[in-house]
């Protein structure tokens, strides 16, 4: 009942670290804390309440939604066909904050509306917990959404909304008020609960929109790009306010959005999708660091894409040569690699420029220099032909920015090459 | 400068800045509200003429509620109506959730066609069609009565009530509903707690239209109406044969101020509500 509010007093800066205790132990501190919110209720969710639990104690490694094989074709006749998802399989973990990336028409939405049941699967089950629910309509899901246009009812005010989910659920009204309550104050929107709808700004629409769908405790919220609609600042905020909602309340997210930078500030898994496939799915360091192919590479962050000859494996690692006969370590991605002409990446911020040309592993010459602040971004024509971009921190010290026109070197860090599946 | 020639440049777009806009906006004004304004004035005329306005009286206005043929009249037009709304409007609502919250079906073009066909077939033909068809039928069954009145009545107001329904229901954004669904509601229940609620403004338009449709109508009542069911308009008719009276102008006055109150009412209570 209340593992909504599973954990309410934790102090936000111990939330991200991985706890220490030995897991036994740990599962015998969370049942005892588990039967004592059960008891407790709602009033768990009011601030200083005794129930003190670390998050994710009681996750397990349990599958919240799984997708096995999964396709959806729209259009009847065949020359119509459109394959919005193709043979899709991905598996979300119980506490995840997982998102769906990819540019529009990738089909992440349609995954999104698979799972809340406004669409059906041509092929392949969607699974929750265990439990094939391909079949159920969306109102015997216990799957809620988040709309991109946060679809409130308008005739209805900020309180009925939220107490909608709870109403059609048929629970008794104190418990219906009790909840919305604690939502209100969840959303921080205690004093507009009688307003309507359009009497919010955008910004507490969002809120109220995320409160109706987290107010019946959903075992997984779709949120469908909940964020785009709103200024940046307020974006920045509802950003921290969505990673705060989730550990708060426990519950597994599933995030839509074609945004990069939301991705990787607040997955804990990202899967990148294009044209109905999952390209990559992994942690925000992995898919930005080791980007399994060219897209992937292309579409999250900056890359400078290089040819050049596959020299040797050494299991996760490979000697690779570049056009000017330097050869430095490369990392291999989890796909297999054929030997011969390859492409590396080098993200613009692993690379550093040295005004001795011959200590540099490439040499090149400067385009143009553009002061960004923090940064300083160095547009380079490398001897071979290629572009390249050094993003380059500035200190202090620094005596102005380097002309365009100098010749110089540049050193790439260590590690910091990656191979890119064909 | 630049910004002169910009002010210039939208203000030719404006259709209130064309010549001679205001010459024909007045004489639109006048030519629809004039012979409104005199038919209001000379009903207070005491006198009988309707064109010489000798002193101020209530007199036709008494006469009018007096007169048994004017009441029940106005009691037959009223109950038409009301019936005939309630039957279209109905009728159009169920039409708006089938063509607007279903899949597309086969032959969806044919049947929005034969929904709002009515509209493009001349009365005076539905009319004709109508009195042969009940003819047809009246002599067959030996069945008579207010019903085929009310049939026709019925017949020609869902079209009109059908068009503010449907606009109103492709307006409304479909995820409000997908959304009901999501929080649990059943299907009946995304009904009765959203759609419906959502589209009570184009339900109240639908059976306005279809009301002040039904109460005005002249050509199709003439026709099928059976011995003594005498709408208000037919028996207007039947009165400006034998020359017009200020009673006419009075009973006129009295319709008028009613629009006008129905008009009034809707609008207050739609704004309101959204």
């Amino acid at each position: 009942m209340s593992r909504y509010f599973d954990f309410p007093d934790f102090p936000a800066d111990q939330s991200s670290a991985h706890v220490s205790v030995p897991r036994n132990e740990l599962t015998l501190i969370c049942l005892l804390a588990i039967t004592d919110c059960y008891k407790k209720q709602v009033k768990a969710a009011r601030p200083n309440s005794a129930c003190h639990r670390n998050r994710r104690i009681n996750v397990g490694d349990g599958v919240a939604i799984e997708a096995r094989d999964v396709s959806k074709i729209f259009g009847t006749s065949t020359d119509q066909e459109v394959w919005a998802l193709d043979h899709v399989s991905v598996s979300i973990a119980q506490n995840e904050f997982f998102t769906l990336l990819g540019p529009s028409g990738c089909g992440k939405t349609t995954l999104l509306r698979l799972i809340a049941g406004f669409e059906h699967p041509t092929d392949g089950a969607i699974l929750l917990e265990g439990e094939d629910i391909s079949a159920l309509p969306p109102f015997q899901r216990p799957v809620n959404t988040v709309f991109q246009n946060y679809a409130l009812f308008p005739h209805m005010t900020v309180a009925q909304n939220i107490g909608f989910g709870l109403e059609m659920q048929g629970r008794p009204k104190d418990e219906v008020a009790d909840t919305v309550g604690a939502m209100l104050s969840l959303v921080k929107m205690e004093n507009l609960k009688d307003r309507r709808v359009d009497q919010i700004s955008g910004g507490q629409q969002q809120r109220v929109a995320l409160a109706r769908a987290l107010a019946p405790r959903p075992k997984v919220l779709l949120l469908d790009e909940p964020l785009s609609a709103l200024d940046l600042k307020l974006r920045k905020e509802m950003q921290l306010e969505l990673k705060r909602l989730q550990h708060e309340t426990g519950i597994t997210f599933i995030f839509v959005t074609h945004d990069q930078e939301e991705a990787l500030t607040m997955s804990d898994r990202v899967a990148v999708m294009r044209d109905g496939e999952i390209h990559q799915i992994g942690s925000p360091q992995d898919i930005y660091n080791r980007p399994n192919n060219r897209f992937v590479a292309d579409f999250i962050g900056e890359s400078n894409f290089l040819e050049v000859q596959l020299l040797s494996r050494n299991g996760s690692t490979a000697k690779v040569r570049f056009a000017n006969g330097t050869e430095l370590d490369a990392t291999l991605p989890s796909t297999d690699v054929t030997s011969g002409s390859i492409t590396v990446i080098v993200r613009p911020e692993h690379a550093r420029l040295t005004a001795d040309r011959s200590a540099g592993h490439l040499q090149g010459v400067v385009n143009d220099a553009v002061y960004f602040g923090t940064d300083t971004h160095y547009y380079l024509t490398l001897d071979g032909g290629e572009e390249f971009v050094i993003r380059q921190q500035n200190q202090r010290g620094d005596r102005g920015k380097i002309s365009s026109g100098t010749q110089v070197g540049v050193t790439i860090n260590e590690d910091s090459i990656q191979v890119l599946a064909n | 400068m630049a910004e002169l020639l910009l002010t210039r440049g939208r203000r030719s777009f404006d259709v209130r800045y064309l010549p001679g806009f205001t010459p024909l906006a007045a004489f639109c004004l006048v030519a629809l509200y004039l012979p409104l304004i005199l038919v209001i004035f000379f009903s207070f005329n005491a006198e009988r003429s309707i064109t010489v306005f000798s002193h101020f009286g209530l007199n036709w206005y008494e006469e009018a509620a007096q007169n048994t043929f004017v009441q029940n009249a106005t009691w037959l037009s009223l109950k038409l109506a009301f019936f005939a709304t309630l039957v279209a409007t109905t009728c159009a609502t169920m039409a708006g959730l089938a063509t607007t919250r279903r899949k597309p079906f086969p032959g969806q073009s044919v049947v929005y066609g034969v929904i709002n066909q009515p509209l493009m077939i001349p009365e005076i033909v539905t009319a004709v069609a109508l009195l042969a068809f009940f003819g047809a039928i009246k002599q067959a069954t030996n069945v008579y009565g207010f019903g085929y009145l009310l049939l026709a009545h019925i017949v020609f107001c869902i079209p009109f009530a059908y068009m503010p329904i449907r606009a109103r229901l492709q307006d409304m954004d479909l995820t409000m509903e997908q959304a009901a669904a999501d929080l649990y509601a059943s299907p009946w229940k995304v009904f009765r707690r959203v759609t419906l609620p959502m589209m009570i403004p184009g339900i109240i338009a639908g059976a306005m239209l279809s009301f002040v449709i039904s109460f005005d109508d002249v050509i199709i009542s003439m026709l099928v109406a059976g011995p003594g069911e005498t709408t208000l308009p037919v028996w207007m008719i039947g009165q400006l044969r034998r020359g017009l009276t200020p009673q006419i102008n009075a009973v006129s006055t009295v319709l008028l101020v009613i629009t006008f109150f129905v008009v009034w009412m809707v609008f207050v209570m739609t704004t309101r509500k959204r």
